[in-house]
């Protein structure tokens, strides 16, 4: 499903230029859990942002889906990362002046579905990671877990295909960082392929498959415990 | 995306920040209370002076001697011929013509017992009050009678006959103006201001007195009363044949107030345009605060950009509802600049009730329209800055 293929990406600082990928060729397989790990700066997140489309790479082919996304432009890349690709963030990323159902409901508002689909799929959505009874809190009025299922909840309401996650748990305690990965899980047992960067052996447990980088390279591959 | 969804995500973020929201709505409605206000008040003065005219009688028609040549050459021969009280009685058999009264104008002072006061003096006819609906509180205007005949009777503006009389009445009393002694057979009802003259403060004598006492060999003016405001163009050509054929020259002038009155409103009309230009210049800063407000906005909200692009809205959905904030806080501004404006003409009106102010219709309908337009002009750039933020910079709130 994923393919890169010598992808480099070069960031201009300054006079001088920082490689943050030198070179990564990778295939992630349709239904896979793949964890990124290796420390910061690595080029671990340069990668996943890559692979989310938020990020160019600045050499190197990147095949999703078996299409060259490199010839897009930039409304197909949106339309893609809005109907393909779900995102998790460390820092969860919720709007605090919307309620947990608007947050869940965002994604859907932009691509123009109407209220009442809306307001079902959120809830559902919203129920599915045992947070139906919160919906109508805003993100201040929610524990850091609970913020950060309000999060997965928002990435898959659009029924993407992708799920990147960034530090999910980076911060949270061991018991809601349990929480959220056993949704990870489940949603990965559904049918969902995930890429999660974290630098926690015990979360990258969670996965089949661990990648780790050093130096904007990719030193090791190997299948998880799982 | 639907408008209502993302008018209502604007609203949200705008609620967000109420208190800064709620200082560039002020600064946009004072902007826009001023140019309502200003267009109200130069309008006012507008409709003020067409009404001072348009109360002489829109059917008179003055004549002046002279010729006014708009090339500035004098005339042919260079003799201007005096305009005699016999013009005035040629021009009142002028077919159309209703009424004709001829004015011949002084400055002279007024004494009764030992108080006196200087005063313009006008002589005329009796057909003035007619023509000039002039209304007397007591006695009557100048008796009906040749116009030669000349005599000794004075009509009183009301302030003159207050100031001389103080509470008396002045009917039948002898007052002098200079060396000649009149006797007062009536008072003018106060009528204030009208085209150059105070009513109230004048006195009326006859001319044919008038022209002698002042050593006046030309009357001042001939107004005439058309009979139908229709046939003016008419009537005006034919007064202005006859007094050719008299003089054997032109060398008369003769206006219809309408051409007055639309030189005056056209100026005025230009004045309020210019009041509404300067006031517009609080509209351009008020301009700048919705750029300033937007461009902070999009500033601390990166996040919430990054957030957008990541879940896939498009980059001119994210400039739409950036625009979309800017262009509520100026409608905000406008409907409540409106209603300051309005409230502002209320509260001078009521001071200066004489005084027709009243903004236009379509100063409201302008105002608003401006309103969105300073929004939309100085919303869009923030709007555009917001959509082009790199979205992974954006996520971890760093500077593009």
């Amino acid at each position: 499903m994923i393919r890169l293929e010598n992808v480099t990406r070069v960031y201009p600082m300054g006079q001088a230029q920082v490689q943050a990928l030198a070179g990564v060729s990778l295939d992630i397989a349709e239904g896979s859990f793949v964890a990124l790990m290796g420390p910061s700066g690595s080029g671990k997140s340069t990668l996943l942002h890559i692979l989310g489309l938020l990020d160019r790479p600045t050499s190197g082919r990147y095949l999703l889906f078996g299409q060259d996304v490199g010839t897009l432009d930039e409304q197909a890349r949106t339309r893609l990362r809005r109907e393909s690709i779900g995102f998790v963030f460390q820092f969860f990323h919720l709007l605090p002046r919307l309620s947990a159902l608007a947050n869940v409901e965002l994604p859907m508002l932009f691509a123009g579905i109407p209220k009442a689909l809306r307001r079902k799929r959120a809830t559902a959505a919203l129920e599915a990671v045992g947070l139906g009874e919160r919906a109508l809190h805003r993100p201040d009025q929610l524990s850091g877990g609970e913020r950060q299922r309000v999060a997965i909840a928002r990435a898959v309401v659009m029924g993407p295909r992708l799920l990147l996650a960034d530090e999910p748990t980076g911060n949270l305690d061991r018991a809601s960082a349990r929480e959220v990965m056993e949704l990870v899980v489940g949603l990965h047992r559904k049918g969902l392929t995930v890429v999660l960067v974290t630098h926690d052996p015990d979360i990258a447990a969670y996965a089949q498959r661990v990648v780790r980088m050093a130096d904007g390279r990719l030193v090791e591959d190997r299948e998880g415990a799982r | 995306m639907r408008f209502e969804d993302a008018l209502a995500f604007a609203w949200g973020s705008l609620r967000g920040h109420r208190l800064r929201a709620a200082l560039t709505v002020l600064g946009v409605s004072v902007g826009i209370g001023a140019v309502v206000a200003l267009t109200a008040l130069g309008e006012g003065a507008r409709r003020y002076v067409v009404q001072e005219f348009a109360a002489l009688g829109s059917n008179l028609l003055v004549v002046l001697p002279g010729k006014v040549e708009t090339t500035g050459a004098a005339p042919f021969g260079g003799v201007v011929r005096d305009l005699t009280i016999d013009d005035a009685l040629a021009v009142s058999r002028v077919a159309g013509v209703h009424k004709a009264a001829p004015l011949a104008s002084g400055a002279e002072t007024v004494r009764w017992g030992d108080l006196s006061r200087a005063v313009p003096v006008l002589g005329t006819t009796a057909e003035l009050a007619e023509v000039r609906r002039l209304a007397v509180r007591e006695g009557t205007f100048l008796p009906q009678r040749d116009a030669f005949a000349g005599g000794y009777e004075i009509v009183l503006g009301s302030k003159v006959a207050a100031e001389l009389f103080r509470g008396q009445s002045p009917l039948g009393k002898t007052v002098r103006v200079g060396p000649y002694r009149f006797r007062v057979v009536g008072v003018l009802a106060p009528r204030g201001r009208g085209l150059g003259f105070d009513f109230d403060e004048l006195v009326f004598i006859p001319v044919q007195t008038a022209m002698r006492i002042f050593d006046r060999t030309s009357l001042f003016r001939i107004i005439v009363e058309c009979e139908r405001f229709e046939a003016m163009g008419a009537v005006r050509s034919r007064v202005e044949k006859v007094l050719v054929e008299r003089h054997r020259a032109e060398d008369v002038t003769v206006v219809t107030q309408d051409a007055l009155i639309a030189a005056f409103s056209s100026i005025l009309r230009a004045l309020t345009w210019a009041l509404a230009g300067i006031a517009a210049i609080s509209l351009l800063v008020a301009g700048i605060g919705i750029m300033n407000v937007m461009l902070v906005s999009v500033t601390e909200r990166r996040r919430e950009i990054g957030l957008m692009k990541a879940v896939g809205v498009a980059n001119r959905q994210v400039a739409w509802v950036f625009l979309l904030e800017a262009l509520l806080l100026a409608a905000a501004g406008g409907a409540l600049g409106s209603t300051l404006g309005a409230l502002a003409v209320r509260v001078f009106v009521s001071f200066y009730p004489s005084f027709p102010a009243a903004a236009p219709l379509w100063a409201y309908g302008a105002a608003l329209a401006v309103a969105l337009g300073v929004g939309a002009g100085f919303g869009s750039w923030p709007a555009y800055r917001a959509s082009r933020l790199d979205p992974v910079l954006a996520l971890s709130g760093g500077r593009a």
